[in-house]
């Protein structure tokens, strides 16, 4: 099996800095994840190739160079070979523009490497802008099925996969052929930590930079001439004082007051 | 070049009404209310989308809680939902009907959908929506949502295409007081997607074991955090005083990932977003990503220990005690009081 797992690398969330002119975010300069669900997307891919040694997985990202960062800490945890698609055409890219580069570059790394990708992995959503579109528009510009919120996939049988989806009251196992797209939530397991070896290995691995023109990319329905949404502002939200403080002489006291105040104000 | 596939004929503001057995789902109902608001700036009708099998019942809700007219897809093939199915009625009633934006609701079933929907209509989708207003500016919608796990909020435009689309978790908005003598416009939809062209299969289903916990539907909710110091708190303190309140029990991610109790129960960002009458925090310091998932609250109550916690930047009342003395205390109070 031929796995892409599509990840992006996301600022701290408790660093921000925007760029007043654009509205974006200035990434360069804030310290670099791993977008956590994505590494949950990595770790159920690597765990089909734990079970069949024929399973290549492949590495994707649309980033700025410093992203190169995420996709070697992706390589020391199962990945074989990484791709960065780096280009200013690309930046500032919404979720539709980021879905149509991704295929292309999808495209672009199956004509490079003489392969056909069966299955198409993203984490539910970036931690950072937390829309979880990115997985169902790629899928949507490849034309492919999808699942979302999986907790493992698994082939099964020739030319399909299974996946236990989560649901608001359960869980269904769900099939479909490949080629197909699954986005992955926070399974009932964790990601497995890099060996010294492998680290090393990614340490010297070699990830070629795609521009956009190697993907064929149409810089119109890229970056952020190929946004259909515009961020108009980005704001702190305003910090909040809060309330009334309670801390009575004891604790029963404390409840007491506080239970007057919530029966007063007919909360309870 | 971005442009749309048509120029809307009126202002009108659709609502995605997701049903389950031929009822509506709170979420659609609950997006009616800013629905009309809008539409009312707008001047545009307000317009429930029911897409279902047998969903009689789902039409008369989308009136009663605020529809001014209702499309309705009754169909089989959407009684189970999925996404080939559904992605295809919504973009065929969209091109046949051109509506000028569309709501809807930031459930599992939402984010699979609004995604697939906005990528075949090559127009912009804005999710998990906390705020929405007209632009003065441009007129259309401004979509006001939170990033980096509420640590930047920002408003988003969809200046060039149609429909304007967006999502709200459950619970952000509140249904309007229903109306059940409320009837309007009915559409029928005949448009059936070829059962046979659905790409998935279902193999199995297994229901959740024990209590199903409904945070997004309750009134009240009771929530544990890092503060207990283990999983025998939930037993011994959270449940009976979430009992004695008639609520429900929820958690914070960092007692979900010590294992102290299920991810069903879990407030957040990556958990559930939920909007009660009253929410009681203990135990809980109040990081951004917990403060996402329950800031729309009506009346936010926390116990801590530690009168530094941010939980007490967002709480209406704040006490500063230890949980194990306070919440019993309370629970005794109330079920005192209710003898």
């Amino acid at each position: 099996m031929n796995i892409l797992v599509c990840i992006k690398q996301v600022p701290d969330t408790t660093i921000i800095k925007i760029d007043p002119e654009t509205n974006r975010l200035m990434r360069e300069g804030v310290p670099a994840i791993v977008s956590p669900f994505d590494a949950y997307a990595l770790e159920a891919a690597a765990r089909i190739k734990d079970q069949d040694k024929d399973t290549r997985i492949y590495i994707l990202t649309m980033g700025p160079p410093q992203a190169i960062d995420a996709l070697r800490e992706c390589l020391s945890v199962g990945g074989d070979k990484a791709f960065l698609v780096s280009d200013r055409v690309c930046g500032g890219a919404d979720t539709l523009a980021t879905g149509y580069t991704l295929a292309c570059a999808k495209e672009k790394i199956e004509e490079s490497e003489g392969i056909k990708f069966d299955m198409i992995m993203f984490g539910k959503q970036a931690i950072d802008g937390d829309t979880a579109q990115v997985g169902p528009q790629t899928a949507e510009d490849l034309d492919l099925p999808q699942v979302t919120y999986g907790w493992e996939v698994w082939p099964n049988g020739e030319g399909k996969v299974k996946v236990k989806k989560e649901l608001e009251d359960g869980f269904e196992w769900l099939e479909m052929n490949t080629p197909c797209v699954v986005t992955i939530t926070k399974p009932d397991y964790e990601p497995r930590f890099p060996t010294i070896k492998s680290k090393m290995a990614a340490r010297k691995a070699e990830i070629p930079v795609l521009s956009a023109a190697d993907c064929n990319i149409d810089p119109e329905r890229a970056g952020l001439k190929g946004s259909p949404t515009k961020v108009k502002k980005s704001f702190t939200p305003p910090r909040k004082e809060g309330g009334l403080r309670i801390k009575e002489e004891t604790p029963e006291e404390s409840a007491k007051k506080l239970y007057d105040l919530l029966r007063d104000k007919g909360i309870i | 070049m971005l442009q749309s596939s048509y120029e809307p004929q009126s202002k009108d503001l659709w609502v995605f009404i997701e049903t389950k057995n031929g009822k509506a789902r709170n979420v659609g109902l609950e997006l009616l209310n800013p629905g009309r608001r809008l539409a009312a700036i707008q001047g545009g009708k307000t317009v429930g989308l029911v897409i279902g099998y047998n969903c009689d019942e789902a039409v008369k809700e989308a009136f009663a809680y605020g529809a001014d007219k209702v499309i309705v897809m009754d169909n089989e093939v959407y009684d189970h939902y999925s996404t080939d199915a559904y992605t295809a009625a919504i973009v065929h009633a969209v091109e046949k009907n051109c509506p000028y934006s569309m709501l809807m609701g930031a459930s599992p079933l939402g984010r699979d959908l609004g995604p697939r929907v906005a990528g075949r209509l090559k127009t912009g989708l804005t999710a998990d929506c906390t705020s929405l207003d007209i632009d003065e500016e441009t007129g259309r919608i401004a979509w006001t949502r939170p990033a980096f796990g509420g640590n930047l909020m920002a408003t988003i435009l969809c200046p060039f295409t149609f429909p304007q689309l967006g999502t709200c978790r459950p619970g952000v908005n509140k249904k309007l007081e229903p109306d059940f003598s409320r009837t309007g416009e009915i559409e029928k939809d005949d448009y059936a997607f070829p059962a046979d062209q659905i790409r998935i299969k279902v193999l199995e289903t297994i229901a959740e074991e024990g209590e199903k916990v409904d945070l997004e539907g309750a009134e009240i909710i009771v929530s544990g955090g890092r503060g207990l110091g283990g999983p025998e708190g939930f037993v011994t303190t959270i449940k009976p005083l979430a009992d004695a309140l008639g609520g429900v029990v929820g958690s914070s991610r960092a007692a979900v990932d010590a294992g102290w109790i299920a991810h069903s129960h879990q407030v957040g960002q990556t958990g559930k977003t939920v909007g009660p009458k009253l929410y009681v925090a203990c135990g809980i310091s109040g990081a951004i990503q917990h403060l996402a998932g329950m800031g729309s609250s009506d009346f936010i109550v926390c116990i801590n220990k530690d009168p530094e916690a941010p939980i007490f930047g967002v709480a209406d009342l704040g006490v500063i005690g230890n949980l194990y003395d306070v919440c019993p205390a309370l629970t005794k109070l109330i079920l005192a009081d209710k003898d």
